[in-house]
């Protein structure tokens, strides 16, 4: 990628940020309830009306819309995404908190699903229409159709309260409280990958250069190993990014059900106690990271793929 | 009689996709005849029967509160296929419909239609979709829109890359040239030759859809108690998980067997239309 088409998008991500600021400073500004009625009751006391007013005019609540809009994006600006109403804690400092683990758990099951689906996938298309092939598609099938929510919960019963392996709820430190929350978030991801990659295996192998490798009697393993599977994984790259940020929303659910202590579960609790500034915040980390992510994967495959250079 | 041979045909030329048909009719008959099937009231609540494990009687237990867990499951298919069907649809016809004017159009109407998508399409659509659905309120109908707000892009998408590839063939010129009017065109043409391909794209959605919204309702932002439905199910279910586990393995195993059903059917379908694709 040349500097010219970094910059553009960093302009773009820019951009799509703003958007996706005003989008949700204007849902919030449209949502029913009242945020100081919330804020106040959050910390389990009604006030009486006037006092609830004056909060109003101090948090700036009763301006027009475009003042309240520009007020916010000029603290954003500056980096102060407000407090959050709930915790009353500045959002910055609540979502750094649960940001390391979230990325843990997200890496963590990438890594799960990669060590997986790769030799799956390889050997499903190898071994196209034999027993291994059926059994795998049949588990990837199963796969895409599973509810997370659901898979989670039987492994909690399963593992943690029937054989007592693991720790049932996550919120303790260690390795271990990643363990199922991460297998729960892969296994679907896994099923789908494995179809992908026996698809692009099948694909590669018919070829002209794999006739080619073979006629000039290279080993069938030479074959695949050596030349059929860095084609078959560069433009996974791409796709690891994109799954990326449906990750980062599975999370919630997962983080939900193993009480893990990351965004996804803050967010779900923000949304629960109407803590707009911390939705707010929540939604454009999110966004951000995973734009900066995928535009990082996005170079990294431009280097990785020794077809860029020649041109 | 000649039809219901040509039926009979294509049904034997076809069998997975007529097996995954049945299958998919078994599920739909089982949300129509609900009262049929089930054999207890599902909203009502006999607290000294609560928490019981499957018997003769109730079938697949009771929950928290003593209603009849198969007769609660049975009538979340209503509730999950309707909520899923309205998705799909109004996906669809959004999502098409700004699409095709995005394509047919062009200019400023294009760039306007498809930076909005960009941005959504540039972002997790799930993290919107939980943002909007707690900021709209927790119903199953928010929910829906939720979805719909995020799920669009997809086939604003398709239906623009459609409308792009036959905007310029000889028989749309002819169209233009002999006169006719835009909403002629857009609905003798475009509709005709973008539809049958955008809809089987959103029947192969039904099982994600459903999936989706099940993942709302068992965050709490979809449906509400007591209306039967699986996502919220599992999730009141989560708190008994110790001493009554059948309240989270039916509902759960109900959604994955729904699921897997429509999703073959999808994928079935696709096969028979796009042979080429494996």
């Amino acid at each position: 990628m040349t500097k010219k088409t970094i910059a553009s998008r960093i302009l773009q991500i820019i951009i799509v940020l703003f958007g996706i600021g005003f989008l949700t400073f204007g849902l919030t500004y449209l949502a029913p309830g009242d945020p100081v009625k919330a804020m106040y009751a959050a910390n389990g006391n009604v006030p009486s009306e006037e006092v609830m007013e004056a909060m109003r005019e101090k948090m700036g609540l009763n301006n027009p819309f475009p003042v309240q809009y520009f007020n916010w994006l000029f603290s954003c600006l500056h980096g102060d995404l407000g407090t959050s109403y709930s915790l009353n804690k500045p959002v910055v400092t609540v979502l750094l908190q649960r940001l390391w683990p979230t990325l843990e758990l997200t890496l963590f099951s990438m890594f799960l699903m990669l060590a997986v689906s790769v030799p799956f996938g390889v050997l499903s298309a190898v071994k196209r229409n034999k027993a291994a092939d059926y059994i795998i598609r049949a588990f990837s099938f199963v796969g895409v159709s599973l509810p997370s929510f659901w898979l989670g919960v039987m492994l909690i019963y399963i593992v943690a309260l029937k054989f007592k392996l693991l720790p049932v709820i996550s919120s303790d430190t260690g390795f271990k409280k990643m363990i199922l929350p991460a297998v729960t978030l892969a296994f679907s991801m896994t099923a789908k990958y494995t179809r992908q990659i026996r698809a692009a295996v099948l694909e590669e192998l018919h070829q002209d250069y794999v006739v080619g490798a073979r006629t000039r009697g290279l080993k069938e393993s030479t074959v695949l190993f050596g030349h059929v599977l860095p084609n078959v994984l560069l433009p996974l790259v791409t796709l690891l990014g994109l799954s990326f940020g449906s990750l980062l929303g599975g999370t919630a659910v997962v983080e939900i059900i193993f009480s893990y202590p990351g965004l996804g579960n803050l967010a779900v609790s923000a949304v629960a106690a109407r803590d707009y500034p911390l939705i707010q915040g929540y939604v454009l980390w999110v966004a951000l990271i995973y734009m900066v992510i995928n535009l990082i994967v996005d170079i990294a495959y431009e280097k990785l793929d020794p077809r860029t250079k020649v041109r | 009689m000649r039809d219901i041979q040509k039926i009979l045909a294509f049904c034997k030329n076809h069998k997975q996709f007529t097996v995954f048909c049945i299958l998919a009719l078994v599920v739909i008959g089982a949300a129509v005849f609900a009262p049929v099937i089930a054999n207890h009231n599902p909203y009502e609540a006999v607290i000294a029967k609560a928490e019981q494990p499957p018997d003769a009687n109730h079938w697949f237990g009771t929950d928290k509160l003593g209603r009849d867990l198969f007769s609660r499951v049975i009538y979340g298919t209503r509730t999950s296929l309707t909520s899923a069907l309205l998705l799909v649809v109004i996906t669809l016809f959004a999502g098409s419909a700004l699409g095709i004017f995005a394509g047919y159009f062009g200019g400023v109407t294009d760039s306007v239609i498809m930076r909005i998508s960009d941005v959504m399409i540039s972002f997790p659509g799930l993290v919107l979709a939980i943002a909007i659905a707690g900021i709209l309120g927790p119903s199953l109908l928010n929910a829906v829109i939720a979805i719909v707000a995020v799920s669009w892009t997809k086939y604003a998408r398709l239906a623009r890359s459609l409308v792009l590839r036959i905007k310029h063939k000889d028989y749309m010129l002819a169209a233009v040239l002999t006169g006719s009017k835009t909403g002629y065109i857009l609905r003798n043409y475009i509709c005709k030759m973008t539809m049958p391909i955008l809809i089987v794209t959103a029947a192969t959605d039904m099982g994600t859809m459903m999936l989706e919204i099940a993942a709302l309702s068992f965050l709490g932002f979809g449906a509400q108690p007591p209306v039967p439905e699986w996502g919220m199910m599992l999730s009141e279910g989560r708190a008994y998980l110790q001493t009554a586990p059948w309240m989270m393995f039916f509902p759960g195993l109900a959604v994955f067997i729904v699921v897997a059903v429509f999703n073959l059917l999808g994928d079935s379908l696709r096969d028979i239309l796009d042979p080429l694709s494996d």
